[in-house]
């Protein structure tokens, strides 16, 4: 069988990885604003106070600006498996579609349909009535991940199929162990409320501004205290959360932790180091600077205190045997295939979790065909095979740092900022207030770095330990690549553009205040008072 | 295996209710969208008919990616095949599609007339070339692509895409997609709309009907003359899924018209549709625009189910290597996989119909240009 080529798959690659982050930019936007949009108008619906009523229309309109680039890049994704991924989709679309295409029934329908409501509806809706509406919203966009996070949890944890030799697929055996797959839960939760991080920190962020500027100060302070506590919440739970994932990955994805770890050798417990900082130079499988706190790698990731965690090296050296089995599994596959002998079946049968290392051990079989390995050529091929079953180590390592970084930096911002806001002396501290406004957009850079961290420490599988990214992709002409990736680009640029240019202009902009306080009180005086006490203006309608 | 083969014929129907739940409501809002220039005029006409289709547009997008989803699933092979394939041509038609999200968000957040026009551009090449490709594709599927496997099921094309792209059959097939577009898009303005744009979009909306049932009859003769697929050994319908290690197929001329000949009572299905465009332009005259509406989804109706009865039981037929054409026995999901889909499709599709038309009744009602310009919500 011709591979395709290299270059392909790695434009390939590239076009994926970049349409996915860049999709990325605004789920999470989506994720937490939709639910704090729910919260605002559910305070406005039960106070009747006019201020909740402007905050839900101005963060709904900047919600909007955010949500169409977000509907539109998912497009996108829904497509590319297809048109850029046809081995993969061939290969698990019986068990991966699945998800796909409930999210579409279940999720898209529901959030888009409402959304349309949400925005349209106000004057045609009775109150309880459209906060129904804005809460189905957000349920539709977390269920959509919720069913985006199974499809990929099967990726990272392949259960609920089994390989058909008569289909060559994985076929759909167990629908509870896809949906309640502990990685696809645990990563939904995780990201869920990773954008709830995203989402407490832009209206932060932006309320900050106008506290800095003494502009809308009601406004902003009430959108800021609920954004700072329900920001310190959601930050606590996703480093919570974060090291549970940790620990799965340990538990179905040794080199992934590994690589995260930068952990070439097999650590010794109970004193392993856990690097803070290193240089994993994936050449020499060594690195080449490190600075690390002992006592505390095992802990962390295994849980215990004698678990020795097995390093990059090492499980090399392990995955050997499964490449030898790998080998005779692709090959009485392919004798099946052709003949469909019961004794190929059963010698396929036999080796059939090692399947995938025969895909690795391919790439290296002369003309890649496996039948044509000589137990001669038999050591290369196995060492170049086993050197390709593991991640990029310093890509895994250092994304997965920044990440972590920044959650604790989160967590520290939200709690200085949920405290003074409490304590009703935000302008006392307006570095606190410029620090919220520069950080709008780390929640989502620690989301991207997350991906990073989960995608490039998945590889070389697309499916873990069943089929090579290599495999696949589709057999298309490099120009087509060029083509696609040069158009993406271009419009991605353009999108990009024009959203930051509406973003800035509506946020400069400001909410328009109905009845809020704009008369310039001293500082102290306006924000003294307790707010969410504070008489007046109840029950004014918007109409 | 009854089971599987029963599974099998009923995502072949539901696939052909998701395509034309799609030509449907996202034709409709592309049809507005290549309409937007032609019929508006001015600002505040255009972002009427904007708004016409504001509160729906994005619900009814997700026909579309229903489709890509429900055919992953339940097609793995063909979803993986197919837009391979077609590569240049899908990933024009993502290029148009995703622009059109982002115009109805931004077209009339900034006052100046250079970006409207810009996005209003955008509104016509995001409408009339995704239904362009769609026809296109239907005409590509009838005539034949080229691809072949290898044995681990990874495809191989064996034609360029210029193939696909130029050619006047396929060509003709667009255009008669993006007629049928103009003629629900317009039918939902008059819907909606008050004059002027009442009236012209009546013009346009007539003139897609007469257009696509001009050249829906022409394509029928066409047919009856150009290569179709038939099996010439035996068919086993609960095969496992695969395109390898089938049953011998030949092209013959005519041969898409067999099914029709073998039940007579199919013609009925190009009957339908060929009234529905015809009737449709007469009730559109007549000012009987709910009326007119519904012949717009009776047309798609015969002429999905004309091209679905046709082909059955191939999908997609490869030119080049034909017994490893894709056909609804070799390339659908597992039974069990098919299975779940269809619970979930139970219930959620009739729910996702109710909360769609509650939306439509919650907004219904003419839009004046008037509000359109003076609520801070609008388009
Ligand atoms: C605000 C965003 C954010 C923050 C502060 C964190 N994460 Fe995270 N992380 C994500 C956003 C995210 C994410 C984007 O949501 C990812 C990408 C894939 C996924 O499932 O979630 C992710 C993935 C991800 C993974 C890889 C999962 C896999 O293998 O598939 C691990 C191990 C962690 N995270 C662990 C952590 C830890 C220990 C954190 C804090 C100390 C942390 N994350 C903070
Ligand atoms: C269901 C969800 C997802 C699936 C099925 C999926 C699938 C894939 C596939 C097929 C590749 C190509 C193989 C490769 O290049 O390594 C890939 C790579 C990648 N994906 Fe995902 N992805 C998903 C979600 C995401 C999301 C949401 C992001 C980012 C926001 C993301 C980020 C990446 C990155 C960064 C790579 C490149 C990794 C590398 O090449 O080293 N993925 N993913
Ligand atoms: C790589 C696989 C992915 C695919 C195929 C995909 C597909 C899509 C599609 C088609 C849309 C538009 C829906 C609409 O019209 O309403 C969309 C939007 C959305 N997606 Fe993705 N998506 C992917 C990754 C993710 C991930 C990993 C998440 C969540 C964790 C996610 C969450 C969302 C949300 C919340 C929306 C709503 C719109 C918005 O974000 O602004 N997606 N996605």
């Amino acid at each position: 069988m011709p591979l395709i080529d290299p270059n392909v798959v790695d434009l390939s690659r590239l076009q994926f990885a970049l349409t996915a982050l860049y999709h990325f930019l605004f789920v999470p936007l989506t994720l937490g604003l939709t639910i704090m949009l729910a919260a605002m108008e559910t305070v406005y619906v039960i106070t009747g106070k006019q201020v909740y009523k402007d905050m839900t229309h101005f963060w709904g309109k900047l919600f909007g600006i955010n949500f169409a680039i977000g509907v539109a890049t998912g497009l996108t994704m829904e497509f590319e498996f297809g048109t850029n991924w046809s081995m993969y989709s061939h290969f698990v679309g019986d068990v991966f579609g699945t998800p796909l295409a409930i999210e579409g029934l279940m999720a898209f329908f529901m959030e888009s349909t409402f959304v349309g409501l949400m925005f349209f509806g106000w004057d045609r809706l009775s109150k309880p009535a459209h906060l129904a509406v804005t809460y189905l919203v957000a349920l539709g966009s977390n269920l959509s991940a919720l069913w985006i996070l199974v499809a990929n949890g099967f990726m990272q944890n392949p259960q609920g199929a089994s390989f058909d030799p008569d289909t060559m697929r994985m076929q759909f055996n167990d629908f509870t162990a896809l949906v309640f797959s502990p990685d696809a839960q645990a990563k939904f939760v995780h990201t869920s409320i990773a954008g709830f991080v995203a989402g407490a920190m832009f209206v932060m962020g932006v309320s900050s501004y106008y506290l800095l500027r003494g502009r809308h100060r009601e406004f902003a302070a009430r959108s800021f205290r609920m954004a700072a506590v329900f920001g310190l919440v959601s930050t606590l739970a996703v480093v919570t959360l974060g090291d549970a994932l940790g620990r799965l990955d340990y538990l179905v994805q040794p080199t992934k932790i590994a690589a995260m770890e930068g952990l070439w050798h097999t650590s010794t417990p109970p004193s392993a180091p856990w690097l803070v900082v290193a240089m994993p130079n994936d050449a020499t499988q060594s690195n080449s600077m490190e600075i690390g706190i002992p006592y505390v790698l095992t802990p962390l990731v295994a849980h215990s205190l004698n678990t020795p965690i097995p390093g990059l090296i090492d499980l090399e050296q392990a995955s050997v045997p499964r490449v030898d089995n790998g080998i005779k599994a692709i090959a009485a596959l392919q004798q099946y295939g052709e003949t469909h002998s019961a004794a190929s079946l059963a010698t396929f049968k036999q080796y059939e979790n090692d399947m995938g290392y025969g895909f690795l051990a391919q790439r290296y079989a002369p003309n890649q065909d496996v039948n044509l390995i000589t137990p001669a050529l038999l050591p290369s091929v196995e060492q170049q095979a086993v050197q390709d079953s593991i991640p990029n180590v310093f890509v895994t390592f250092w994304s997965f740092r920044i990440m972590m970084v920044l959650g604790f930096y989160f967590v520290a911002i939200f709690a200085f900022a949920a405290y003074y806001s409490l304590k009703n002396q935000l302008e006392k501290h307006p570095m606190l207030l410029k620090l919220c406004m520069w950080s709008i957009p780390l929640p989502v850079l620690a989301t991207e770095f997350g991906w990073v961290t989960a995608e490039a420490g998945r590889q070389p599988w697309t499916v873990f330990g069943w089929l090579p990214t290599f495999q696949s992709a589709s057999s298309h002409d490099l120009g087509y690549m060029i083509f696609s990736l040069a158009g993406f680009a271009l419009l991605y640029s353009a999108f990009i553009a024009a959203e930051l240019y509406l973003m800035f202009k509506f946020a400069r902009l400001g909410p328009e205040d109905h009845g809020a306080t704009e008369h310039h009180t001293p500082a102290d005086a306006s924000l003294a008072a307790p707010i969410f006490a504070k008489p007046g203006f109840a029950n004014k309608s918007w109409e | 295996m009854e089971i599987y083969i029963a599974l099998k014929v009923l995502w072949a129907v539901l696939l052909g209710v998701l395509l034309t739940g799609l030509a449907v409501m996202v034709g409709m809002d592309m049809g507005v969208g290549v309409l937007l220039r032609l019929v508006g005029k001015t600002d505040g006409e255009r972002r009427t008919m904007l708004n016409i289709i504001g509160p729906h547009w994005d619900g009814n997008q997700v026909w579309f990616i229903l489709g890509g989803g429900a055919i992953f699933a339940a097609f793995p092979t063909l979803y993986a095949t197919s837009f391979s394939v077609f590569y240049v041509v899908m990933i024009l038609l993502l290029f148009s599609m995703i622009m059109r999200p982002v115009a109805f968000e931004y077209r009339s957040k900034v006052d100046a007339t250079k970006w409207r026009d810009t996005w209003d551009w955008a509104f016509l090449i995001s409408g009339a070339l995704p239904m362009i490709v769609y026809g296109a594709a239907f005409g590509n599927v009838l005539e034949g692509v080229g691809y072949h496997y290898s044995w681990t099921g990874q495809y191989f094309q064996d034609e360029s895409f210029l193939s696909y792209l130029l050619n006047p059959f396929a060509v003709m097939c667009g255009v008669m997609s993006l007629s049928l577009a103009v003629y629900q898009g317009g039918t939902m303005i008059m819907l909606r709309g008050e004059e002027p744009i009442y009236s012209r979009a009546r013009t346009y909306a007539t003139l897609g009907a007469v257009v696509a049932a001009v050249i829906f009859a022409v394509g029928g003769v066409w047919v009856s003359y150009m290569n179709g697929y038939v099996f010439t050994g035996t068919v086993d319908p609960g095969m496992a899924a695969t395109p390898l290690g089938g049953p011998a197929v030949a092209a013959k001329a005519g041969a898409w018209l067999n099914n029709f000949h073998a039940y007579p009572i199919l013609w009925l299905a190009p009957a339908i549709g060929f009234v529905g465009m015809i009737v449709g332009a007469v009730a559109l005259q007549l000012h009987m625009k709910i009326v007119g509406w519904w012949l717009g989804v009776l047309s798609w109706i015969g002429t999905i189910s004309t091209v679905g009865i046709a082909m059955f039981p191939f999908l997609m037929p490869s030119s080049t290597a034909p017994a490893e054409s894709l056909t609804v026995w070799n390339s659908t999901g597992s039974a069990y996989n098919l299975g779940w889909m269809t619970f979930f499709a139970v219930v959620f599709v009739p729910a996702i119909l109710s909360y769609t038309s509650w939306c439509y009744y919650v907004m219904r009602g003419k839009v004046k240009v008037e509000t359109v310009v003076n609520d801070p919500h609008s388009y």
